[in-house]
C-alpha cells in the first residue's frame, strides 16, 4: 500500500502547487483587514467597495467589450484563413501565406505591440485614422494576434473533415458559398466556437500588446490591475479576481457537463446503429411496441 | 405504309441508330506531368449499368469525377444527353454521385439529407415531402427518416446515400465504389438491390469499382482501365471469355497463358506452338494473326480438365501430361495446380460432381490436362 500513498501524495502536491495560490486569493478577498497578507477576520466589504470602484468596473466592462469584438473579428478572419490553408490546395505562395498566418503565434508580443503602435501612429499621420489610441486600436491589435490561433484550430478541423461531404452538397446543386454556410460551417462550428473562446480569453488577459496601443481614455482591466498593484494590492482586486475565477469555473463546469451528456448520447446512438446493423430490411423486423392482437 | 415498330434493344450499343447518352470524346486529364486519363473515348447508352473497372491509379475515379464536374478535362469533351458538359460546374449538372464514403451530412437527419438536393432546386414543400418519402420507401428506409447518419448501420447509410443521389432523378447516376465499405455478406445482397433499383428507376448508372466480381454481376457493360487508358469495353461475358489483351485476361479472373508462335493460320483454325507446353495449341476459331507471329494463348482454368486417362504428348493437340502439385478443395469445385514436364504450372478448376472421398486424383499423380479447341483465346497484345 505504500506506492499508491506515494502517488496520491505527488498528486496532492501537484494540485496544491496549481490551486493553493488561487485559493489564497479567494480567501483573502473575504479579509477584513486592509493588508493583503494579514488575516483580520471575515468580511465582504471589499465586494461592496468594488461595486463603488467605478474605475475598475469600467476597465472590466471595456475589456469584455474589446474581447468580444476582437474575438468575433478574429474568428471571421481566422476561419477564412484556415479554410484557405486547408482547402485551396497547392496554390502559388502557399508556404508564405501559411508562415505569415501562423507567425503571430511565435512572434514576441513586445515586437507585435511596438510594430502595431508604429503602424497606428503613421496611419493617423497619413489618413487621420485611427484617431489617437483607444478601444479601436486595442481591438484591431487583438484581432491581429488572436486570428492566428483561430486559423490554426479551424485548419486542423478542416483537415479531418471529409472533403466529399462538401462535394456531395455541390453535386446536389448547392453553389460554393451555400455549401460553406449550410454544410461546412455547421459541421466545423465546435472548432469555430472554441476558436472564438480562445481569442476571447487571450484578448481578455493581454497586457503587453494592450500596453503599447492603449491610450489615456481607454484602460483595459489587466493594465488597470497592473498599474494599481504598483501602489500595493488592495483586497478589491482579490474580490474582482474571485468573481472572474467563479465565472470561469462555472463556464468550465457547464462545458464539462454538456460534453458528458454528448458522450452519453453518442453511446446510445452507437448502440442504436449496432442494433440496426443486424437487419437488412427494417420493414421486415417486428415493431417493438406492437400491440398484442 | 406500315410504320416500323421501334425495336427496344437490350443491347443498345449494337444498334447503330441508337444515340449514345453519354459521349466521352478524346478526354485527357493531366495533374502536372502525371497523365491520369489518357485520350479516352467512350459511349454510354441510356439505362445502361456501366462499370469502370481497374486497379488503383488506372484513372477510373478521375474519369468519374470528370463526369460529375469535380475535375475538368485537360483536353477533350464530355456530352450528356447531347449537351456539352465539359465546363459546366457540378451544381449545374443533371448528374448525381454516390460517394465512396457516402458523404452524408452529419448534422442533418436522413430526411433532411435526402431533401437537400430538392431544396437547392426550390421544389415546393409538398412535392419535396412526397418525393423524399417515395425514395426512402424505395430503399426501405421509411422508418428511419428522423434518424441522424451516425445512428445508422453501414448498410443503412449506404442506402441513404443512394436515396439522396436518386431523389433528383438525375440523367446520370455516378457510383464511386458503392459496396466497398460493406462486409461481404451485405455486399452481395446490396449488389442485387442496386441492380433492381436501377431497373425500377430507369436511370443510367456509371459505377467505378476495383472488384471484378462486382463489375461482372452488376454491369451491362464493363470498361477495363489500365494506367489511364481503356484496355477493353464489352459485356461481362465478352470481357471474360474474349479478353483482348494479356492485361485484361490477367485482371479479370484467373488465366493460364502460353507464349508461342503461330505455325498454321486458316480461316477456321489457328495452330500455335509453344515451348511452355509439349503439345500443339489448336484453336478452332479464326483470328487475324499472320503466320510466325508471337502470340499468347489464354485458357481459363475452368475450361481445362484433368484426368488419369487420355493420350498426350508431342504431336497431340490440346492435351499434355503433368504432375499434380496442389489441390485446393473449395466445396463445389476443386482447383488443381499441375506442373507440366516443361516446368510450366497450369491451374485447372473442376466441378466436384462426385464426392470428395471418391476423388480419384491425388497429389503427385501423373495426369493428362486437356481442353477443347474452342477454349483458347489468341492474344497479340
Amino acid at each position: 500500500m505504500r506506492r499508491p500513498n506515494f502517488l496520491y501524495m505527488i498528486l496532492a502536491l501537484g494540485f496544491a502547487f496549481l490551486y493553493v495560490p488561487i485559493l489564497l486569493l479567494v480567501i483573502y478577498s473575504f479579509n477584513a483587514s486592509r493588508l493583503v497578507t494579514l488575516w483580520g477576520g471575515f468580511s465582504t466589504q471589499w465586494y461592496a467597495s468594488l461595486l463603488g470602484n467605478q474605475q475598475l468596473l469600467s476597465a472590466a466592462w471595456l475589456s469584455l467589450q474589446i474581447a468580444a469584438l476582437s474575438a468575433t473579428g478574429a474568428t471571421v478572419l481566422g476561419t477564412m484563413a484556415g479554410m484557405v490553408m486547408a482547402r485551396f490546395g497547392r496554390f502559388r505562395g502557399r508556404a508564405i501565406v501559411g508562415a505569415l498566418v501562423t507567425a503571430p503565434l511565435v512572434m514576441p508580443e513586445v515586437i507585435t505591440g511596438l510594430s502595431l503602435l508604429l503602424l497606428f501612429v503613421s496611419l493617423e499621420d497619413l489618413i487621420g485614422w485611427p484617431e489617437g489610441r483607444g478601444m479601436t486600436t486595442i481591438t484591431l491589435a487583438h484581432v491581429t494576434f488572436t486570428m492566428a490561433f483561430v486559423a490554426v484550430i479551424v485548419q486542423s478541423r478542416m483537415a479531418s473533415l471529409d472533403e466529399s461531404i462538401e462535394e456531395a452538397a455541390m453535386d446536389l446543386g448547392a453553389r460554393p458559398a451555400k455549401v460553406f454556410f449550410v454544410i461546412t460551417l455547421p459541421i466545423i462550428a465546435p472548432a469555430v466556437v472554441s476558436g472564438w473562446l480562445l481569442a476571447f480569453t487571450l484578448s481578455l488577459d493581454d497586457v503587453v500588446i494592450s500596453n503599447f496601443v492603449s491610450g489615456p481614455g481607454a484602460t483595459p482591466l489587466p493594465i488597470e490591475i497592473f498599474s494599481s498593484i504598483r501602489l500595493g494590492v488592495t483586497p478589491e482586486i482579490n474580490a474582482l479576481a474571485t468573481i472572474i475565477v467563479g465565472l470561469v469555473s462555472a463556464g468550465i463546469l457547464a462545458a464539462g457537463l454538456w460534453s458528458a451528456r454528448q458522450e452519453r448520447q453518442r453511446r446510445r446512438d452507437e448502440q442504436l446503429a449496432r442494433q440496426g446493423a443486424g437487419e437488412l430490411m427494417p420493414i421486415s423486423s417486428p415493431p417493438q411496441d406492437a400491440p398484442p392482437h | 405504309m406500315v410504320q416500323p415498330i421501334r425495336k427496344t434493344t437490350l443491347d443498345p450499343w449494337q444498334d447503330p441508330k441508337e444515340e449514345p447518352y453519354v459521349r466521352i470524346e478524346k478526354v485527357t486529364k493531366k495533374f502536372g506531368d502525371f497523365v491520369a486519363v489518357d485520350d479516352v473515348s467512350l459511349n454510354i447508352y441510356r439505362k445502361e449499368f456501366f462499370s469502370l473497372l481497374g486497379g488503383s491509379g488506372s484513372g477510373k475515379t478521375t474519369l468519374l469525377r470528370m463526369l460529375a464536374g469535380f475535375e475538368t478535362p485537360t483536353e477533350g469533351r464530355i456530352f450528356i444527353d447531347g449537351v456539352d458538359m465539359t465546363g459546366v460546374p457540378p451544381y449545374a449538372r443533371p448528374v448525381n454521385m454516390m460517394f465512396q464514403s457516402y458523404a452524408l451530412f452529419p448534422h442533418m437527419s436522413v430526411e433532411q439529407n435526402v431533401a437537400f438536393g430538392l431544396k437547392q432546386d426550390h421544389v415546393p414543400k409538398d412535392e419535396t415531402r412526397r418525393r423524399v418519402a417515395e425514395v426512402l420507401d424505395l430503399v426501405q428506409l421509411g422508418p428511419f427518416a428522423k434518424r441522424r447518419p451516425h445512428q445508422l448501420s453501414g448498410g443503412q447509410r449506404q442506402r441513404v446515400a443512394l436515396a439522396r443521389s436518386l431523389v433528383k432523378r438525375p440523367k446520370l447516376l455516378l457510383l464511386d465504389e458503392p459496396l466497398s465499405a460493406l462486409d461481404k455478406r451485405l455486399r452481395e445482397r446490396t449488389a442485387f438491390e442496386l441492380v433492381n433499383i436501377q431497373e425500377q428507376v430507369g436511370v443510367t448508372f456509371v459505377m467505378v469499382t476495383h472488384d471484378q466480381e462486382e463489375a461482372m454481376t452488376m454491369s451491362s457493360r464493363i470498361a477495363v482501365m489500365n494506367t489511364g487508358w481503356i484496355a477493353q469495353v464489352g459485356t461481362p461475358a465478352q470481357v471474360y471469355e474474349y479478353p483482348g489483351s494479356r492485361f485484361v485476361a490477367g485482371f479479370i479472373g484467373d488465366v493460364n497463358l502460353f507464349e508461342g508462335i503461330v505455325v498454321e493460320e486458316e480461316p477456321d483454325h489457328i495452330l500455335v506452338r509453344s515451348d511452355e507446353v509439349a503439345c500443339d495449341l489448336y484453336i478452332s476459331h479464326g483470328a487475324v494473326v499472320p503466320r510466325g507471329a508471337k502470340v499468347a494463348v489464354a485458357i481459363r482454368p475452368e475450361k481445362m480438365s484433368v484426368s488419369k486417362e487420355g493420350a498426350a504428348g508431342p504431336g497431340t493437340r490440346n492435351a499434355v501430361v503433368g504432375t499434380v502439385r496442389e489441390i485446393a478443395y473449395l466445396g463445389q469445385f476443386s482447383t488443381y495446380l499441375v506442373a507440366l514436364d516443361t516446368g510450366k504450372t497450369v491451374r485447372v478448376t473442376m466441378p466436384n460432381t462426385n464426392r470428395a472421398a471418391e476423388m480419384p486424383i491425388t497429389w503427385e499423380d501423373r495426369v493428362v490436362v486437356s481442353w477443347r479447341p474452342l477454349a483458347g483465346v489468341v492474344l497479340t497484345q
